[in-house]
């Protein structure tokens, strides 16, 4: 047990990354054991990623070093920084692998019965697998370099899986568009690793932040690194590929290429808390990020009113709940150096942003399987063709009346428990942002009842008569998703003291990050 | 080499850099986009070499080195994995514009938009 425990982060990265290739092998046997094998698969990295979480959040940071003597040790003997490769996993990494692997097996189990009589289901497992190595990859990373490469499988992967469906045209063209923003961003990326690592030769993380002088170059690197990530994570004014590429992609993968968004996000925090946080005024960063927020947050929501297409709309609305996040976080970090109002409000915000990640992903995974359990029975996504589909899609209906008051911040739901706190923590911030926060969460809530409204109720449609309900995996899918938001909602101070608050804890306290791997080291 | 200066390759690099960014921002042409992102590659490659440079530097071999100062061998290592992530990041994008020419007959990025609005 100690040594599944020890060895925990290298086998949730490696075994994925295995099984991605020995997947197309396996279903030269059939369909079912590859579906059984990818089961087993995610069962298993699910169960290491439970223990991994209680050794994290019992013990404190995990670090584990590739190729030493004792995985625990990051110098070696006689070093002065680390140069083995490394992952350090804590609160913030163990939570965002909390959400990937949630949404990972939902999604997957609901992919079951979604792709029975597509070809090509051998490479989407594979894809899936591999996109789910890469995101793992990107949150336990304790080096810029490997971030940059977990970066670009996980775009690859999920490219892949976006333009699975090639005999579609906008499914090649959100692919495309996908791959594009994704190249574009890790180049830059990559660009940022090579000024920081001319400056300091050192690759690793807390070792970069440690030694970090703050000159001209380093601000270069770190708008740049800031500028992939929120290309990446679809924050207006870069957000023109995430309608595209949310909408075409099969359903049991938009939830992925959402978690896969996060990840980006998560790799933001980690660069402005974790690399540049410490000595340097982040009021100006944190208001880079308000701003952003903001925008993605009033842009999105009013490009969602107006769209036909339902899973168009609901990507509109992954923008404009990023803003969120983005938001919550951003008013932290404007107020990470100033210790009074960090423990009056910016905690609170910052808890209120990443509650929102795990509450965001998990109600907009929900609504985006609704919305392809209807393209899967319909065939068309278009809000102006359906109608009356409540009387023979009950548990579609169901879970969408769940998925869609949680966006809009109705109690006793989680979207409410995440939005409130955001509110309480910004209005004390300036009280302006809570205001706006609060007009996008209402008009959430008509674009979301325009929908229900003309999708699920009404008379029954001739064209639909013969429609049913969808098989049963895919249910089983969404009844995870939905059982997570109503827990959340249920118990929402539970949820935020075991999982979130060591994750903002992680962020705030920079200095644990880097002791964690320079150790005593002045 | 002694007579180009050394900050030339960073020159070049940036150069580069500056031309990729154009043809992405400006060229309707996929094909023509992909090679933007192609160039954009290889300057930053060539920034991530040009860091690991030392003027009349040996290779970083231990086994039998003349003296002198080494080369950086973590530049290199890190290029060696960024030209062939790259290699996989083209041919999936010349894989999808092949597609989207047999879907819409055409690449022009004006034209075959049907994801609008």
């Amino acid at each position: 047990m100690d040594y599944l425990v020890t060895h925990s982060p290298a086998l949730i990265v490696a075994l994925p990354l295995v099984a991605a290739f020995v997947i197309p092998l396996i279903s030269r046997a059939g369909p079912r054991v590859r579906n059984t094998f990818s089961l087993v698969i995610f069962s298993v990295i699910a169960f290491l990623v439970a223990i991994l979480a209680v050794d994290v959040h019992t013990t404190g940071i995990h670090v584990y070093t590739f190729g030493a003597t004792v995985s625990e040790l990051a110098l070696p003997g006689g070093y002065m920084v680390p140069v083995r490769i490394m992952f350090e996993v804590d609160g913030m990494s163990i939570f965002m692998g909390i959400i990937i692997t949630t949404v990972a097996l939902a999604s997957l189990i609901y992919s079951l019965h979604f792709l029975k009589g597509q070809t090509g289901q051998a490479r989407f497992y594979s894809l899936m697998m591999l996109l789910y190595a890469g995101m793992m990859g990107l949150a336990f990373t304790g080096d810029m370099f490997n971030l940059f490469v977990f970066l670009e499988i996980a775009s690859i992967a999920g490219a892949g899986l976006a333009a699975y469906r090639t005999n579609m045209a906008d499914a090649i063209e959100g692919g495309f568009k996908y791959i594009v923003i994704s190249a574009i961003s890790a180049l830059m990326v990559l660009f940022a690793i090579g000024i920081l690592y001319a400056q300091y030769n050192v690759l690793s993380i807390a070792a970069l932040a440690h030694y970090m002088q703050y000159t001209t170059l380093d601000m270069m690197a770190l708008g740049l690194l800031g500028g992939a990530f929120v290309m990446k994570l679809a924050g207006v004014p870069l957000h023109m590929w995430a309608p595209d590429t949310y909408t075409v992609a099969p359903a049991g993968t938009t939830p992925m290429i959402l978690a896969a968004s996060y990840t980006s996000m998560y790799a933001l925090y980690r660069v402005t808390f974790s690399l540049y946080g410490g000595h340097l005024d982040t009021t100006a960063i944190g208001w880079v990020v308000i701003i952003v927020g903001v925008l993605s947050m009033f842009v999105g929501v009013m490009m969602a009113v107006h769209q036909t297409d339902i899973k168009r709309m609901m990507a509109y609305h992954a923008v404009s709940q990023g803003g969120y996040m983005l938001l919550g976080v951003g008013v932290g970090l404007a107020v990470l150096a100033d210790p009074a109002a960090l423990a009056n409000y910016g905690r609170d915000a910052i808890n209120g942003g990443i509650f929102h990640i795990i509450n965001h992903v998990f109600y907009k995974a929900l609504l985006f399987m609704t919305a392809e359990a209807i393209f899967f029975r319909i065939g068309t996504r278009d809000t102006n063709k359906m109608g009356g589909l409540a009387r023979n899609m009950k548990w579609t209906t169901v879970f969408y009346i769940i998925g869609a008051l949680a966006i809009s911040g109705i109690p006793p739901l989680n979207g409410f428990a995440s939005k409130l706190l955001i509110y309480e923590a910004v209005l004390r911030f300036n009280p302006i942002l809570s205001v706006i926060a609060m007009f996008v969460s209402l008009v959430t809530l008509a674009s979301f009842a325009k929908v229900f409204y003309s999708a699920f109720t009404g008379p029954e449609m001739p064209a639909y008569k013969e429609v049913k309900e969808v098989p049963k995996s895919m249910i089983i899918g969404m009844g995870i998703l939905a059982a997570c938001i109503i827990f959340f909602g249920i118990f929402p101070g539970l949820v935020v003291d075991t999982i979130v608050a060591p994750a903002t804890d992680a962020l705030i306290n920079q200095a644990s990050y880097i002791n964690a791997v320079m150790g005593a080291v002045p | 080499m002694e007579h180009i200066p050394l900050n030339f390759p960073f020159l070049a690099a940036a150069l580069l850099m500056g031309v990729s960014f154009y043809i992405i921002i400006f060229k309707r042409n996929l094909i023509k986009l992909i090679m933007g992102i192609a160039i954009l590659a290889s300057g930053v490659n060539l920034f991530l070499v040009s860091l690991g440079y030392r003027a009349g530097g040996n290779a970083p071999i231990y086994t039998d080195v003349p003296e002198g100062p080494m080369v950086l061998p973590v530049p290199q290592a890190l290029t060696l994995t960024s030209i062939v992530i790259n290699v996989a990041v083209l041919a999936l994008m010349l894989t999808m514009v092949i597609h989207i020419y047999r879907h819409t007959g055409d690449i022009d990025s004006k034209k075959s938009r049907i994801l609008k609005g």
